[in-house]
């Protein structure tokens, strides 16, 4: 849809040719595994968090390939690295190492602005 | 007198072949390792998609054997390259020397004991796919009478990197939403519900019959994995997944669940590349020349496959194969000639 700039509301719509990853690029330099996931959902299953808050490790990795990254990030907090998504990934992703990775990656793009 | 054609493995690839070959004029000779011919189909009760009995199939194709030599109950000790003939040597002490060779080994279903999170042989509500089509071909009454729930997982060392097999086995979607309808007609008052990844709906007449799952049926399809089953105190069973639609992790009280075993490369497959010496995919399947144009020549001279031998297929791709290899086999044979 043509935004004529004239809407009350900004349009809500994912513009996805828009969306530059530079830090996912950094992300699937460091922790290659990134690329794997399937997004079968059961890490989020799985996750001790998830039961009590909106943690979802599925949706993170989801986010970050559409540049939303600001609303999920934050919810990464509610890790406790505990390591049973790790246990039940088909795809055999480090997924502890990735939380942690996803930290370092974003956190140093943070200090970038 | 006419020429031999060995054929390793006695399921409807095997079968199909040989009766293929000998209408071609040679005299096949068909080795199983079981006790009876016909592979996996001879266990299974219905077919998808129009739920028609196995051995509707079976049965015929096993009653049409005249001019083919078969032996069940035995394996293949050795193979050996002799000048331009493979000499192949059998258990029960005979041995042949042929130009051709057809590898119809199949798969082996997955072990899903290996799933330990699913907890099969651990719990007793959890059974998979072929203990659901031993019960259906039975006809015995059912083993719980309490059911309510039933959960179908589909995937189960399939798309699994951890359990070895990173391939779709391609018939078990169609096959979790067979038999869901089917044991809905069983406990009319169950609700049954699929977990999935992805629903590979992708042979004519596959959709219709999930359409019809849903619409008739009222089966519940949730997209998400299960990442791991527990039980409480009466044996009743929790399943863990997340409802990746709606982007929360869900929790299913189940009476039965059934696990949708998948497709891993028969147990003979590396034995048997040893001995002709040939290649494996990184899959544990045979590699053929071409996943093409010739889905049923080897790298090495006289030596054949079809079916799922190759990776996971539907039965009528195992059918057209096991056609098209014997067709195959002729003309590699009468070039021979030449
Ligand atoms: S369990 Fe692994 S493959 Fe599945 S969504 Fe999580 S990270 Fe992706
Ligand atoms: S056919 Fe369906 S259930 Fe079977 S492995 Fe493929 S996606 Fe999974």
């Amino acid at each position: 849809m043509i935004d004529f700039g004239y809407g009350l509301t900004p349009s809500s719509t994912l513009k996805i040719e828009d969306v530059r990853l530079p830090a996912f690029g950094e992300l699937l330099r460091r922790e290659p595994d990134a690329a794997k996931c399937i997004a079968c959902g059961s890490c989020a299953a799985s996750c001790s968090a998830g039961v009590f808050t909106e943690m979802n490790l599925r949706r993170v990795i989801l986010s970050l390939q559409r540049g939303r990254e600001k609303e999920t990030l934050p919810l990464l907090r509610h890790c406790m690295l505990c390591g049973k998504c790790q246990l039940v990934c088909p795809r055999g992703v480090n997924t502890r190492h990735l939380i942690l990775s996803i930290g370092k990656v974003y956190q140093l793009e943070e200090d970038k602005r | 007198m006419s020429q031999n054609v060995v054929v390793i493995g006695g399921g409807p690839a095997g079968i199909e072949a040989s009766r293929k070959l000998r209408d071609l004029g040679y005299t096949p000779i068909l080795i199983e390792k079981e006790p009876v011919l016909g592979g996996h189909l001879a266990r299974w009760d219905r077919l998808f998609p129009d739920g028609v009995d196995a051995s509707t199939f079976l049965d015929p194709m096993i009653a049409d054997l005249d001019g083919i030599k078969y032996f069940t109950d035995t394996e293949v000790a050795s193979i050996n390259r002799l000048k331009d003939t493979w000499v192949v040597k059998l258990s029960n002490g005979l041995s042949a020397q042929v130009r051709a060779i057809l590898l119809t080994t199949g798969f082996d279903l997955f072990k899903a004991e290996k799933k330990e999170e699913y907890g099969y042989g651990i719990y007793e509500r959890v059974i998979t796919n072929a203990d659901l089509e031993a019960w259906f071909k039975s006809g015995a009454a059912p083993q719980f009478d309490d059911v309510k729930v039933i959960g179908f997982v589909h995937c189960v060392g399939s798309r699994d990197e951890k359990a070895g097999n990173r391939q779709c086995s391609k018939v078990c979607c169609v096959t979790a939403v067979k038999q869901a309808c089917e044991i809905k007609e069983k406990f009319p008052d169950a609700t049954v519900y699929c977990f999935y990844m992805d629903l590979r709906m992708f042979g004519r007449k596959y959709e219709d019959l999930y359409l019809k799952a849903q619409k008739e049926y009222g089966i519940r399809f949730v997209r998400g994995r299960v990442s791991e089953v527990s039980e409480d105190l009466d044996g009743h069973l929790f399943v863990k997944a997340e409802d990746t639609l709606f982007g929360k992790p869900m929790k299913l009280k189940a009476d039965l669940l059934v696990l949708m075993s998948g497709m891993t490369p028969a147990a003979s497959t590396q034995q048997l590349a040893r001995m002709v010496n040939i290649q494996t995919g990184d899959d544990g399947f045979f590699l053929p020349k071409s996943l093409i144009v010739s889905p049923f020549t080897s790298s090495r001279e006289g030596i054949f496959f079809a079916g799922a031998a190759t990776g996971p297929k539907t039965l009528p791709e195992t059918l057209s194969e096991a056609s098209a290899a014997a067709l195959a086999i002729d003309h590699y044979l009468k070039t021979l000639q030449r």
